[in-house]
């Protein structure tokens, strides 16, 4: 079970938290007119890294905020957690 | 019965206090502290079980979590427990085992002739015999395999025992209570680091308790005592015994389950059975110890062949001779000490040692004791079937490949050495890939992955002079990272006798004409000829190989057998053992019950029970529930004899009648507030929300960002930047993450706060014409006529000296009212309602009548929102803005969603008038169609209509809209039903929506 580094509440296991996929799509801009390449890519398509990735996780039991994660896919090993508004290293 | 062999003065277990238990149901007695296994072995006892696949008798092998044999199942609380190995179980007043895999008895057991049949039973048998035909599976070779296969038989009866877990963090975790445990726990807790040392065993010590050796002037055992002493005075210190440490996850997270009432005759009133620990610990030192590994020879499984370190324990620890003629068959000193052993309980022992001339001091000792000694010999083949009574032995050539003078000598016992396997599944377990230790033949932890270390004999380190100096320094390196107190103890002087010198000779050939089985994996039969055959039918990989042949599998996990697989497999193919690899170790590294896993999650505490403030007021009136989510609902009220179908119809028709109350306090509330609420809103809905004006509700609907629909339901302002959103009871805590993350990820600069106030309120739905007249009456003093109160209005009001919330919005296409209290007077807003309500023929109705109410109006649910439909397929297509973007949006624009044949929500009558249509059934134009008949689609909710006393039901077909009047049929393979139906409107009742607005 992974200890994640929560940065509003410090340490605590995984089942405190709901994993929430890749932290770096970003959601087009409302209004904008945008293709629909572009648009399927931010609904489904998904890199699979093997390695360091960066991932959202949920503190659903915990804090409640949306937090980063930079993971190794492979290892589990965690390098750095952000807040959701802070800036990525 | 006497104990033969048992030896007066020596051991530990408990002289004084008796103890009686039943075997195969013959009563024997041991003492306190005897296991199953010393017990039986003192009394005589050999044979306790029928082997896997062949059937041969079975006895012990190790003294240990490795024995491969003797698995018993126990009855214990009339309780049964199977798996239990007999040489971990302690046994105590009353205890009850039996062998399994025989039948009639573990004497004359039927299955045996298996054995005389082995050449139909090799390696793959099961792969190669249970092919075709195919029909065959279900009713011949599933049963035969399920009868065959397994260590006796789980109980089907409910596990009374309470199980318990703990979470538990420590700067040091120390898994095993043997010499570098000992020293590692002693030099980090005197460094103030807070240590949990955890032992399997009932007895602290490990190696020590058996091996003749002085620590700082003392005893092993004694030093073992003082230390221990020690260190449970410690308040920084935890120390657990039978506590074994089977599993290295993540990010340190190790689980150990400890035995805390198995060896009790009954749980204790406060204390569970067994109690799984989940540690976080900073630093690991595992120093889980070695594993003797077995010789390979002709029949090495009878009865009497075991490892010569259980022997030596079962003479030191219990006081019982597993023979009195034995043979010590070893390629190195470990069998010696066994030897000395013995001879110090006046018994002569033979020992073959496969070296040709060795020398150390404890050889020179045996030698000065008088003891046999033959170099150069091996055991051939053991003789006797339930017990050994003499071994074939021979001289063995230098290149160990010819065999001279096989000659027969009686023996009782063939007490085997091989060298010894450090056990590394922890190590491995944690990601440290392992290294292939030359000088000892076996396997050892590389570099530490996670914040772990391994010591003494788990690392491959013999000598007890270098495992206690490692593990000192080890236990302080490690504490002194964390305490940084710097206070290291001295290391003690030690003195010992064996070296470590072996003979990687570990197979006895064939002698010529003889084709005796010699096998590498106990517990599942597997011989060396297995393995060849696998081999020489290609199989290369060793992951392979192992579930071709089930080397290394079962519950001991091949804790005996790995290496000599290897090492056979690396001899076959002409490589080194490190190129051949081993299989994975995972987790766990002994068996564990369900129980300790699942703890106390079990009956009602599976889950948590929600109910509503009212719930007592159902129960009282004869309510019967349903599940919804984790919430208990009203399903119907029970009146005189009647079935859910009567009550539910009786409900409903109420409601249309008259009027109606159901507890809507399980649907999902969730407080929005902030300046920039209704823009937010106005994102998340698919329809308008900037004009909303304070005081009154909406509904809306929600979609993912691939267009399906996520969630429905009303949203009031309360305020100028307050809303009071509502979502279904299933996917209310869904909704409230959607929320926060476009709030927290997505737009960050609205100025918007979410939170959930499902618990908060108490809710009743009150429905039916009668609903105005009763709201009148409960609450005098306000405006609820159409003007004052209209459709979709909110207002705040006071019931009976009690604030309330009153929202006019309906589910049940009724004119209809919400009133939400506090949750904490939600009972006495049940109760007024029902008082008031009187006069009004007001009746309580369920979830099945709430059901009813809303398939008959063409209102969607669940069951048409299931995570597959767009706005368009559920008929909420109007409530899709063109002008204003929204999540989700962008998606609807994807052709298969603008598709002209999509299927869409309508209603089905069918032309019986009489037949209800089962949920799930296909809509089909031509039953008779060819297979598969094309599905024009599914029906999603049924009911009986109460409006027009007939049965309807919504289905979303292809086209719905163009469908509207066809003759079709509604088909259910699965209750066997075809019923030709009509397709209608969704809308059944009240097309136009009067109702609501009268």
């Amino acid at each position: 079970m992974l200890y994640i580094n929560c940065p509003h509440c410090g340490l605590r296991s995984q089942n405190e938290f709901a994993y929430g996929g890749d932290a770096t799509v970003k959601r087009p801009e409302l209004n904008k007119e945008i293709s629909d390449q572009e648009w399927d890519n931010f609904v489904y398509l998904r890199k699979s890294p093997r390695g360091k990735h960066l991932e959202l996780w949920h503190h659903v039991s915990g804090c409640r905020q949306w937090i980063k994660v930079e993971r190794d896919t492979s290892t589990h090993e965690i390098f750095k957690t952000y807040k959701a508004n802070e800036a990525i290293e | 019965m006497s104990q033969d062999f048992r030896l007066n003065n020596v051991g530990m277990v408990n002289r004084e206090k008796k103890i009686s238990f039943k075997f195969n149901g013959k009563k024997y007695f041991g003492f306190e502290g005897d296991t199953i296994a010393s017990a039986l072995i003192a009394n005589g006892v050999h044979l306790v079980g029928r082997s896997f696949k062949y059937h041969r008798p079975r006895g012990f092998f190790g003294v240990g979590v490795d024995e491969p044999y003797a698995i018993l199942q126990l009855d214990r609380n009339n309780e049964r427990d199977p798996n239990i190995r007999a040489t971990e179980q302690e046994i105590f007043e009353g205890l009850e085992v039996k062998s399994v895999n025989c039948w009639p008895s573990v004497n004359f057991d039927i299955g045996a002739i298996n054995n005389f049949l082995k050449m139909f039973f090799p390696a793959g048998f099961y792969y190669k015999t249970f092919m075709w035909p195919p029909s065959f599976w279900y009713k011949i070779y599933e049963p035969f395999i399920r009868m065959a296969a397994g260590f006796g038989q789980a109980s089907i009866k409910h596990d009374k025992e309470r199980y318990e877990h703990k979470y538990e963090y420590c700067d040091l975790l120390i898994t095993g209570s043997g010499p570098s445990g000992l020293a590692s726990a002693y030099a980090a807790a005197k460094n103030g680091a807070r240590v949990i040392l955890a032992e399997d065993k009932p007895r602290f010590g490990g190696s020590l308790l058996t091996s003749d050796v002085n620590i700082g002037n003392q005893t092993g055992v004694e030093w073992t005592e003082k230390i221990i002493a020690e260190l449970k005075s410690m308040p920084n210190v935890t120390v657990k015994n039978r506590s074994q440490v089977f599993g290295y996850y993540d990010h340190n997270m190790l689980v150990m389950s400890e035995r805390i009432s198995d060896h009790l005759p009954k749980t204790q009133k406060y204390l569970p059975k067994q109690r799984l620990w989940y540690i976080r610990a900073n630093e690991v030192l595992i120093s889980s110890g070695s594993i003797e590994r077995p010789l390979v020879f002709g029949n090495n499984d009878t009865p009497g062949v075991m490892l010569s370190s259980a022997a030596k324990e079962y003479m030191k620890v219990y006081g019982v001779l597993v023979g009195k003629k034995p043979l010590i068959f070893t390629n190195n000193d470990s069998g010696y000490e066994t030897a000395i052993e013995f001879k110090k309980n006046r018994v002569d022992p033979i020992i073959l040692d496969t070296r040709s001339n060795p020398s150390s001091d404890i050889i020179t000792e045996a030698k000065s004791l008088n003891i046999e000694i033959k170099f150069s010999y091996v055991v051939v083949a053991a003789k006797g079937y339930k017990k050994v009574k003499s071994a074939d032995i021979a001289k063995i050539s230098d290149d160990k490949k010819e065999l001279f003078n096989i000659e027969n000598i009686e023996c009782d016992c063939i007490c085997v050495s091989g060298f010894w396997t450090p056990s590394i599944h922890l190590a491995s377990q944690s990601g440290n890939k392992s290294k292939f230790n030359e000088k000892i033949d076996a396997f050892v932890p590389d570099k530490s992955k996670q914040q772990e270390n391994t010591i003494g004999s788990a690392n491959g380190i013999f000598t007890l002079e270098e495992t206690i100096k490692d593990a000192f320094d080890k236990g302080f390196d490690v504490s002194n990272k964390l305490t940084e107190k710097n206070n290291k103890v001295s290391v003690p002087t030690v003195v010992e006798k064996k070296s470590t010198d072996h003979d990687k000779f570990w197979c006895v050939p064939l002698p010529k004409g003889k084709s005796y089985k010699r096998f590498l994996d106990f517990q599942n039969d597997v011989a060396v000829s297995d393995i060849e055959l696998a081999l020489r039918e290609g199989f290369r990989s060793i992951e392979h190989v192992k579930r071709y042949t089930t080397l290394g599998m079962a519950t001991d996990q091949g804790k005996t057998s790995n290496l000599n697989g290897l090492q056979l497999v690396s001899d076959i193919e002409n490589k080194v053992v490190p190129q051949v690899g081993h299989t994975t170790f995972r987790p766990p590294y002994t068996p564990v019950s369900i129980g300790a896993i699942v703890g106390r999650e079990v009956g009602k505490h599976s889950k948590p029970t929600r109910k509503s403030p009212m719930h007592s007021w159902h129960e009282k009136n004869n309510a019967v529930f349903v599940d919804a989510g984790v919430w208990l609902r009203p399903r119907y009220y029970k009146q005189g004899n009647e079935g859910l179908f009567e009550a539910s119809k009786r409900e409903a028709k109420n409601v249309r009648q008259n009027v109606g109350v159901c507890d809507v306090t399980t649907l999902g509330k969730i407080d929005v507030k902030g300046p920039d609420a209704a823009e937010f809103l106005n994102r998340v809905y698919t329809n308008a929300w900037l004009k909303l004006p304070v005081g009154k509700a909406r509904y809306g609907v929600m979609l993912r960002e691939d267009g399906i629909v996520m969630d429905d339901g009303t949203t009031t302002r309360i305020s100028e930047n307050h809303y009071h959103m509502t979502t279904t009871t299933a996917q209310a805590a869904n909704v409230l993450s959607h929320l926060e993350y476009y709030l927290q990820l997505v737009w960050p600069e609205l100025n918007v706060n979410v939170v959930s106030t499902t618990e908060q309120w108490a809710g009743a739905a009150i429905a039916g014409p009668n609903s105005r007249k009763l709201l009148m009456k409960l609450f005098p003093n306000l405006d609820v006529s159409n003007e004052g109160l209209p459709f979709m209005g909110y207002k705040e009001a006071d019931l009976f000296g009690v604030p309330a919330k009153i929202y006019r919005i309906s589910f049940s296409g009724e004119l209809a009212y919400e009133i939400n209290v506090e949750s904490d007077n939600g009972y006495f807003m049940w109760e007024k309602i029902m008082e008031v309500g009187q006069e009004f023929q007001i009746q309580p109705y369920g979830t099945e009548a709430l059901s009813t109410l809303r398939i008959e109006m063409g209102h969607v649910a669940g069951s048409e929102l299931d995570g597959r439909t767009i706005p368009y397929d559920a008929s909420l297509e109007g409530l899709v803005s063109k002008k204003k973007d929204f999540i989700g949006k962008r998606s609807l624009n994807r052709s298969a969603f603008t598709s002209t044949d999509r299927e869409k929500l309508v209603g089905v009558v069918p032309l019986d008038k009489t037949t209800s249509i089962p949920e799930g059934s296909y809509i089909v134009k031509d039953p008779k169609a060819k297979l598969p008949n094309p599905k024009l689609g599914h029906v999603s909710a049924s009911c009986w209509s109460v409006e027009y006393d007939n049965p309807f039901s919504l289905a979303i077909i292809k086209d719905g809209k163009n469908m509207i009047g066809q003759k079709l049929f509604a088909m259910s393979p699965l209750k066997n039903k075809t019923i030709p139906v009509e397709i209608v409107s969704s809308h059944y009742v009240d097309p136009e929506g009067k109702r609501v607005r009268s």
